[in-house]
């Protein structure tokens, strides 16, 4: 029989305490988690990231709900712990669920400290603890309004940050003179300031709130020297203490946090407590690294090795706002026993301090460059003597012994043992170990098995180096393809940051990511102009400057600079009258080719540029539009003659296609689009190699996706079966719709499928009807400025400056 | 003494965007920057011939629509790996007004 463990919270220090007691006693515990936010397991430390817009939610989650089923784990969201009965051994919450147990974690975490101040109860007053915090952030930031982030530490200084990436007009009010005067000493609290000034956050110093007031919701906020600051959205991010309330309801000895004993334990032999609730030696935690400590003591602990013991350590603090370095370690304070070493570069905008005792470092401060914070931590942990490299200590690792090293040697030279994850603990040895021992060859992996650089991530460049340095070329640190050469970004990153940051021009988006071209490049421009197109379809004005010729002037040029046109021939249709109508529009402009696509329509050959217009005019009045065979959108509907003709079909295959179609032509897709339906399984339509296909059957409609017929050869994925026509249209318009959502410029079905995953795309599509309706919404909206035929627009005149020469010249001389 | 001969204003070409002016020995791509610089090369690709007035214009260099080479608008020059040159030609502004210099293709054409 295992022993039942219940564990109260579902945070940062639980979660890896699971894992290291999944890897060293497996099956020895049953264990049921009590979580009071309605979620998993994911990284708390990259909020910010999240409430700036650089990161998704769902890149956050350290554990995902099948981590929870694969192990085995009972999962209790938005449950809250409202009483342990140490006697009968047993937690009850609030929904009436109670559950016995033979241990107990109690990690219950922090609350964040609220001001007392008249107001702090108003609408608008918001903490900055936990996704609910951020989320209710961002939604007021929609306003554009002021907010007011009372609190210039660690956590304020990320919520300002992010708050004013979000668009909002931000103050911060720190009650002491300089900014984090907790990690920083004023010089370096100084420079942060005026490089939070100059991203357009005021920070108002030695502030002392007195009242927040406002009307039923926050107007403003009155500091006692009577300044009154108008704020719609008021953020206290003053500091956090222990929830160890539940903990002391049941009588566990609580002091600031849970008391525990160095292998984590309370009181109560049975009951176990980490995290932010716990205090160990007289001392609460706040920062990760010490609590991952916890998490592996305890582990140990509960698989029985009772020698596992916390030590204090120091860890260094860095502030997670991007474009500002900022590197903080141990004690700075001055004393008569202390020395310094100062370096200041006023114009580079560095500062860096050592403070020293006994020639060895006890404190550092670096800011503006802090590429050597991990060679200072290192010789702060083994208090090294400095004495004999102190006239160079400050310039780094790099300076000692000769000649600079170039940052690949530094990491070379750096020790085994030299620490370079902070936030896990992990040094060079166990990564590198890691690295040749398991053959990883990607970031990811190195990640899964180490942990290194999976929280904060800003040792991330350090793990590259020393794959780089362990495994030379197999690492392909391009991991992150740049889009092209104008920036470092990759594709999905400025997708993100587009609807992130509400980037609405081509210019914006490369004035804000920071492009390295002036305009751009022949790779970036078409996609990122698709990419606004698709995420904003009314406000966008499209710019046909940045679309390739044959999406400019709605035809495909060939290689001697004329022009093919393909007219659409619904779900491969067509009758007299337009077959009539193509053949006088080729002997009237003399088309030298006519040809039969595999799309099953009409492709004339050789048009003249300048004859385009007067082709369109005449294929439109015969009712033709454009067939998009130059998009990258919506091309063909393949069919077959299905129920009404052919002896075996089973379905109005002809139909559906022409009703796809119609739906959704003039749609622009990241890569092209060619979709098929079959009547029966036979398949003449070919359905099971497009992007998109549909074969029916006597029960319904199976709807195909991800197959591929050209540089690639593969069949197609099953999304599913539905039994309408109405089900398989919406179906197919929200995968459509996914899939533009996501999509790599140029980037195929197939591809972008095999990247998400055909289950994830199964389970947004097939079974989560709300996401279902809501892309098929947004195609809808978006079709409405989609559906306009672009050769009746260019036959009204629209762009004909594209269809004639400006000029003629010359000629007359050329006759003399 | 250059010959030069009106062809149109600059409001007749979109920025990041070219047009044609013909002339006895084909045609002449007239350029114009996103900061209204113009530039004047012959409409043809020293690769394969590709009409580069059809590109997309970026900077001061044009990406031919047939196999993606970039042309300097400013010394007719393939850019990168790829190695050719196309004529450029001489271009006045006066004001809004547009003038090219024709005696290198009277001299051709004579």
């Amino acid at each position: 029989m295992s022993e039942k463990l219940v564990i109260i919270g579902n945070g940062m220090a639980p979660g890896r305490m699971l894992e290291h007691l999944l890897e060293q006693a497996p099956g020895r515990y049953t264990v049921t988690i009590f979580n009071a936010e309605p979620r998993v397991n994911y990284d708390r430390i990259m909020l910010s990231p999240v409430l700036s817009g650089e990161k998704a939610y769902e890149e956050i989650i350290i554990h995902g709900d099948g981590w929870y089923i694969a192990n085995n784990i009972t999962l209790y969201k938005g449950h809250k712990i409202i009483a342990i009965d140490r006697t009968a051994k047993t937690v009850t919450s609030d929904h009436g669920v109670t559950e016995p147990y033979d241990k107990l974690v109690i990690a219950t975490g922090s609350v964040p400290f609220i001001i007392p101040v008249p107001g702090h109860d108003l609408p608008g007053v918001l903490t900055y603890r936990d996704l609910d915090d951020v989320q209710a952030m961002m939604l007021a930031a929609q306003s554009r309004a002021k907010a007011v982030v009372i609190g210039g530490g660690l956590l304020g200084l990320e919520a300002a940050a992010g708050l004013n990436a979000q668009g909002m007009d931000v103050t911060v009010l720190h009650v002491m003179p300089t900014l984090m005067e907790r990690q920083l000493d004023p010089a370096a609290g100084y420079l942060l300031q005026r490089a939070v000034e100059q991203r357009g956050i005021k920070v108002i110093t030695k502030a002392n709130t007195k009242a927040i007031t406002g009307n039923g919701k926050v107007a403003q906020v009155e500091l006692a020297d009577g300044t009154v600051i108008p704020a719609t959205l008021v953020v206290m991010a003053v500091g956090i203490r222990p929830n160890s309330a539940l903990a002391k309801e049941a009588g566990i000895a609580v002091n600031r946090g849970i008391v525990v004993d160095a292998g984590m334990r309370s009181n109560d032999p049975d009951i176990y407590a980490l995290g932010e609730c716990a205090e160990v030696n007289g001392q609460v935690y706040g920062l990760v690294a010490p609590l991952y400590e916890m998490a592996r003591v305890a582990a140990r602990q509960l698989a029985g090795d009772e020698a596992a013991a916390f030590v204090h350590m120091d860890t260094p603090t860095k502030l997670k706002v991007t474009g500002i370095d900022l590197f903080s370690l141990g004690d700075f304070a001055e004393g008569e026993d202390r020395q310094e070493i100062v370096l200041r570069d006023a114009a580079a905008g560095v500062y860096k301090r050592l403070v020293l005792k006994d020639d060895r470092i006890i404190g550092t401060v670096l800011y503006g460059e802090t590429a050597d914070g991990a060679w200072f931590n290192d010789l702060k942990k083994k208090q090294t003597d400095i004495s004999e490299m102190r006239d160079t200590l400050i310039f780094g690792q790099s300076y000692q012994g000769g000649a600079p090293l170039d940052p690949m040697a530094a990491v070379a030279a750096l020790p085994d043992d030299a620490e370079i994850c902070g936030c896990n603990g992990v040094c060079k040895g166990k990564i590198t170990g890691a690295i040749t021992a398991k053959a990883l060859t990607s970031l990811d992996d190195v990640r899964a098995h180490t942990k290194a650089s999976a929280s904060c991530g800003s040792c991330t460049g350090l793990v590259e180096k020393l794959m780089v340095l362990t495994i030379g070329d197999k690492y392909n640190p391009a991991a992150v393809q740049p889009m092209c050469g104008c920036t470092t970004l990759g594709h999905d990153e400025v997708r993100r940051l587009i609807i992130a940051k509400s980037l609405k021009t081509i210019p914006a988006v490369m004035q804000e990511l920071e492009w390295t071209t002036s305009c751009g490049c022949a790779k970036c421009r078409p996609a990122l102009n698709y990419y606004l197109v698709c995420d904003w379809p009314d406000d966008y004005a499209d710019d046909y400057q940045s679309r390739f010729i044959n999406e400019r002037v709605h035809a495909n040029i060939q290689k001697d600079g004329t022009y093919s046109v393909v007219p659409r021939m619904w779900g491969g249709v067509t009758n007299a009258a337009e077959l009539r109508a193509i053949a006088d529009v080729v002997d009237k402009f003399e088309i030298p080719m006519v040809k039969v696509t595999g799309g099953q329509r009409i492709d004339m050959l050789g048009i003249r540029k300048e004859d385009l217009p007067a082709v369109w005019a005449d294929l439109g009045q015969a009712g033709f539009v454009s067939g998009h065979a130059y998009a990258k959108g919506l091309r063909t509907v393949k069919t077959c003659v299905g129920s009404d003709w052919c002896r075996f079909g089973t379905q109005d295959s002809t139909g559906l296609g022409i009703r796809i179609e119609k739906f959704m032509w003039g749609s622009w897709t990241p890569a092209k689009v060619k979709m098929a339906v079959s009547g029966c399984p036979r398949n003449c339509a070919e359905a099971t190699c497009k992007d998109v296909g549909v074969i029916c059957v006597d029960s319904g409609y199976e709807i195909h996706f991800a197959g591929a017929a050209g540089l690639d050869i593969k069949g197609t994925e099953v999304l599913g079966l539905v039994k309408t026509e109405d089900e398989a249209l919406e179906h197919i318009v929200a995968l459509t719709q996914m899939y533009r959502e996501q999509g790599r410029y140029l980037e195929r079905i197939y591809k972008w499928a095999k990247r998400v995953g055909i289950a994830e795309i199964k389970r947004q599509i097939m079974d989560d009807g709300d996401k279902r309706k809501a892309y098929y919404d947004r195609f809808v909206f978006s079709q409405k400025f989609a559906q306009v035929d672009p050769w009746s627009e260019r036959v009204s005149g629209k762009d004909k400056h594209e269809f004639r020469p400006m000029a003629s010249v010359g000629f007359a001389q050329a006759a003399e | 003494m250059m010959n030069w001969i009106a062809i149109g204003s600059l409001s007749d070409i979109p920025r990041r965007g070219a047009r044609c002016v013909a002339t006895p020995e084909g045609k002449v791509a007239v350029f114009r920057t996103q900061d209204d610089q113009v530039y004047a090369i012959d409409d043809h690709c020293p690769h394969r011939g590709g009409p580069l007035s059809q590109g997309i214009v970026h900077g001061t260099a044009v990406t031919c629509p047939l196999h993606n080479w970039v042309i300097s608008l400013e010394t007719g020059k393939a850019l990168g790996a790829d190695e050719g040159v196309v004529r450029t030609i001489p271009v006045r502004i006066e004001g809004e007004h547009l003038f090219i210099a024709l005696e290198a293709l009277a001299s051709r054409a004579a």
